[in-house]
């Protein structure tokens, strides 16, 4: 039998009451239950990042955590970054910067840096950028096109750090 | 991959959590951060039959220092402790944070969590051996500790049973000169060599020293350097000196990530930059 459990969710602000097998991963719950679908899911077991999201703005891997355990707390993913029609400075940013090609990987590497730039101890050190996106894998950009838009973006925040 | 079906059981205090862990007999499984277990339980590596949440737990989360050493809330994060500021004679451990796997993952898993698995790499498990922590644990026979050196059995096995749950790690004893460094092949991987070293010197010439290894044995590996470091210089000769005794004594395993032959030189350069980080501070 199903081990079932009543969860409520905030998702980039709105409110979700929902029935989640206790086995259903945060990541499967976004999509597959409540449609969000702009998190990916890679490798499923936390090396990839693909699926990071913000759970109580810390940033976590959605496939690392279980659905029933963000029960009342609140979620921020993609969807939630851009302004009606407008880009949030770092999706434009990592437009700017080509920060991404097939975009699959993404929405995972706007949160992780959302993340990062939210942190006090952050700053637009290209070395401390790089360590922190070192956290997610792309197969595309090689990378550099992120920690620049994550660097122009500190930059813009009156983040401090070189050049 | 999606993990086995499993039940789901919230605890909020430590007696509820251990009252649930009896009740639902030992292949239930606390999870805590869950960076360990949630990878294990996806790939059926592990499949619990219920699950223990301590997550929700108050009064586990805190960094205490004091006259008697620093005391570490199981379910403080590895970010907290990263991020720890004023932890005189225990500085190691902030320092060393940035070698547990990613910054997403620092900021969900626990220290607690970390020495429960008892992965033969983890920084932490190395660290509690090497400063000689005591690990302190909640049962329904009550509390009890049980030393670092004496907690690790094996490849994610301990001295903990089924329904006790780790309440806190004691480091009794500061150490200023200690360091702890670490190879893999990509940054935020498991190591496949890591390397603790605490060193005590006096006027430039050393006066003792403890050596703990990582992925040369099934757990946290003290290796007897016993007189080596003894009025020795506090110079780089001395180091690589001391890393080749080291290397001598090991005979680790070979896999996928490195040959034993490998293993061994990595120890030797590893305890070396560690014991020069060391007496750097």
């Amino acid at each position: 039998m199903k081990d079932q459990h009543l969860v409520s969710l905030t998702v980039n602000g709105a409110e979700h009451e929902i029935v989640v097998e206790a086995r259903r991963t945060l990541a499967d719950v976004l999509r597959h239950d409540l449609g969000y679908t702009g998190t990916h899911l890679g490798c499923e077991h936390g090396i990839c990042g693909a699926c990071t999201v913000l759970l109580d703005d810390q940033p976590v891997r959605a496939c690392l955590v279980f659905g029933v355990q963000a029960d009342g707390c609140q979620i921020r993913t993609v969807e939630g970054l851009a302004d009606e029609s407008e880009l949030s400075d770092l999706q434009q940013a990592f437009s700017d910067h080509h920060g991404l090609q097939c975009g699959f990987c993404t929405p995972g590497f706007l949160m992780l840096a959302e993340a990062y730039l939210a942190e006090s101890d952050s700053t637009a050190d290209p070395g401390q950028v790089r360590t922190a996106m070192a956290s997610n894998l792309c197969r595309c950009t090689g990378y550099q096109g992120i920690v620049d838009a994550v660097c122009a973006v500190a930059k813009q925040r009156g983040k401090a750090g070189s050049p | 991959m999606k993990p086995a079906a499993f039940t789901y059981h919230r605890a909020h205090d430590v007696r509820e959590s251990i009252e649930l862990l009896t009740e639902l007999g030992e292949d239930a499984k606390i999870l805590a951060g869950g960076q360990s277990l949630a990878p294990m339980m996806n790939f059926r590596l592990a499949r619990p039959s219920a699950l223990v949440d301590i997550t929700r737990v108050t009064g586990l989360d805190y960094l205490r220092h004091g006259a008697d050493g620093l005391r570490i809330g199981a379910l403080t994060t590895h970010r907290t402790v990263e991020t720890a500021s004023e932890l005189a004679g225990f500085d190691v451990l902030p320092r060393s944070a940035h070698w547990v796997g990613h910054y997403p993952i620092r900021c969900r898993g626990t220290f607690g969590g970390s020495i429960a698995h008892a992965d033969p790499t983890s920084e932490w498990c190395l660290l509690a051996v090497l400063l000689e922590a005591n690990i302190v644990l909640a049962g329904p026979r009550g509390q009890r500790t049980v030393p670092a050196t004496e907690f690790f059995h094996g490849f994610f096995a301990t001295a903990a049973e089924p329904d006790e749950l780790i309440v806190e790690i004691h480091f009794p004893e500061p150490a200023r000169q200690a360091a702890l460094t670490e190879f893999a092949q990509r940054q935020g991987d498991f190591a496949i060599v890591a390397a603790a070293v605490r060193l005590s010197s006096v006027d430039g010439q050393c006066t003792g020293g403890r050596v703990v290894l990582g992925g040369v044995d099934p757990r946290p590996l003290v290796v007897d350097i016993s007189n080596a470091l003894d009025g020795a210089a506090v110079t780089e000769s001395t180091w690589d000196a001391v890393g080749e005794l080291v290397a001598g004594q090991l005979d680790p395993p070979t896999d996928a990530h490195g040959s034993g032959a490998y293993r061994k030189q990595l120890a030797a350069t590893l305890v070396a930059r560690a014991f020069a980080e060391a007496a750097a501070r």
